[in-house]
């Protein structure tokens, strides 16, 4: 029986890398079946279990988003670590900007900003609590 | 003459540095290890990413990506991975002089430059050297997250994006073993030409789900994110390295002069004894 070769790989470590006879996932437009000798193909990953059968083996992994490439031969799962938003992308985005701007302006930037950041935990921590309280009531 | 109680004061004071040194060393030894690990693990994914990139590279899209053009430069980015912590020796520094020397090579070809900085040790060294900083992460850490990285890389492709930027390199050192470390300073964008391999033979492209556009946008900037990381984790392999190297010769150091003191010590107990003996001897004769 004809087989394609699997990797599955997610930024901070391999997952799964062998042979299969028959892979299923969860592309970004639907369910995917992908045999070997499959057209090349590139599309996106959603979240979901990947199954991948060899012969009468089967085994799942769990994918978080990501992306797949299958070329005739070899299927490659390129999965992220974590889901991530645009808008999550963007307040990181401003955070990096503003800390470069705080560091050019301020002169005790170092010990202002281990002031300013237990100033945010303290901050942070009251906001956890307010939360909390009203649950509470 | 110094006196004897200086000279021990001064043998105790450098023993006690010597006994922090000595620990750091072996602190910095046991975290080479787990970065080295941590290296090994992200590898798979740079590696994976790097041949679909290629593949993409060779296949005839439909759609060339802008990170493959190259453009009119007039201005350059450099991404430069520090370490956030200092007592490393000259990694940094010698990186630094390396980023500077590149900046300064574009600058005479009229491309101007600016900086996106990670780690403590570079933003301090831009702001007292002066330079246009876009984007500064800092605190990473031992385990550097993949997500803090997010917002610095966003931030040089939104520039690259609206063209403000023309090239960027990524600056880090490079680990070659627990003794060497080497500073790079490597293209990223424009993405140098991929070799054409047994693939090209035949005219073939991918079907792309949903479309070329987005699906290659993402997956350029998952590339570009991806070798950012690992040059942050190589870059923090190479800090425990170096740091471990700076400490034992640190240490070595301390000993020699313990050594040196000990001697002194010695000299000035002898002096010491042999004039009160030579005054006991005086004052006997003049008896």
């Amino acid at each position: 029986m004809s087989t394609i070769k699997v990797s599955i790989v997610s930024s901070s470590e391999e997952i799964y890398s062998g042979e299969g006879t028959m892979v299923f996932a969860t592309g970004s437009l639907g369910e995917i079946g992908i045999a070997p000798g499959h057209t090349p193909l590139l599309t996106g990953l959603a979240p979901g279990p990947v199954r991948v059968q060899n012969g009468d083996d089967e085994k799942t992994f769990f994918c978080s988003g990501g992306f797949i490439e299958i070329q005739p031969d070899l299927v490659t799962f390129l999965s992220d670590r974590a889901e991530r938003a645009e808008s999550m992308d963007e307040a990181e985005a401003i955070k990096a900007q503003e800390q470069a701007e705080k560091n050019m302006h301020d002169k005790e930037s170092e010990l202002d900003y281990t002031k300013a950041a237990a100033q945010l935990a303290e901050a942070a921590a009251r906001i956890k609590t307010i939360q909390k309280l009203r649950k509470n009531k | 003459m110094a006196n004897t109680k200086e000279v021990r004061k001064q043998i105790a004071s450098i023993k006690s540095t010597q006994k922090i040194t000595s620990a750091m060393e072996m602190v910095a030894a046991s975290k080479i290890k787990k970065t080295q690990n941590e290296m090994q693990l992200g590898r798979p994914y740079s590696e994976k990413i790097k041949e679909v990139i290629s593949h993409i590279a060779n296949s005839s899209s439909e759609y060339s990506h802008p990170f493959y053009e190259h453009r009119d430069t007039k201005k350059a980015c450099f991404i430069v991975v520090s370490s956030d912590k200092g007592l490393c020796g000259g990694l940094n520094i010698n990186l630094f002089k390396q980023v500077i020397s590149k900046s300064a090579e574009l600058n005479a070809q009229g491309i101007e430059s600016n900086f996106a900085l990670i780690g403590l040790k570079a933003a301090s060294f831009f702001k007292s050297v002066g330079g246009d900083v876009v984007a500064n992460v800092q605190k990473l850490g031992d385990k550097p997250d993949p997500d803090a990285l997010i917002g610095l890389t966003k931030t040089v492709l939104d520039l690259h994006r609206n063209g403000e930027i023309d090239q960027v390199y990524l600056c880090g050192n490079g680990f070659v073993n627990t003794m060497t470390q080497e500073p790079k300073v490597e293209q990223l964008i424009p993405l140098p030409a991929e070799e054409k391999d047994e693939l090209t033979a035949t005219h073939w492209d991918y079907i792309y789900e949903p479309e070329a556009q987005d699906l290659l946008e993402g997956l350029m900037t998952r590339y570009i994110e991806s070798l950012i990381y690992h040059a942050v984790i190589e870059n923090s392999a190479c800090e425990q390295a170096a740091k471990m190297l700076a400490m034992k010769n640190a240490t070595e150091n301390a000993g020699d002069l313990i050594k040196e003191l000990e001697l002194l010590y010695n000299n000035v107990r002898q002096a010491a004894i042999t004039q009160e003996l030579s005054e006991i001897v005086g004052g006997a004769a003049a008896v």
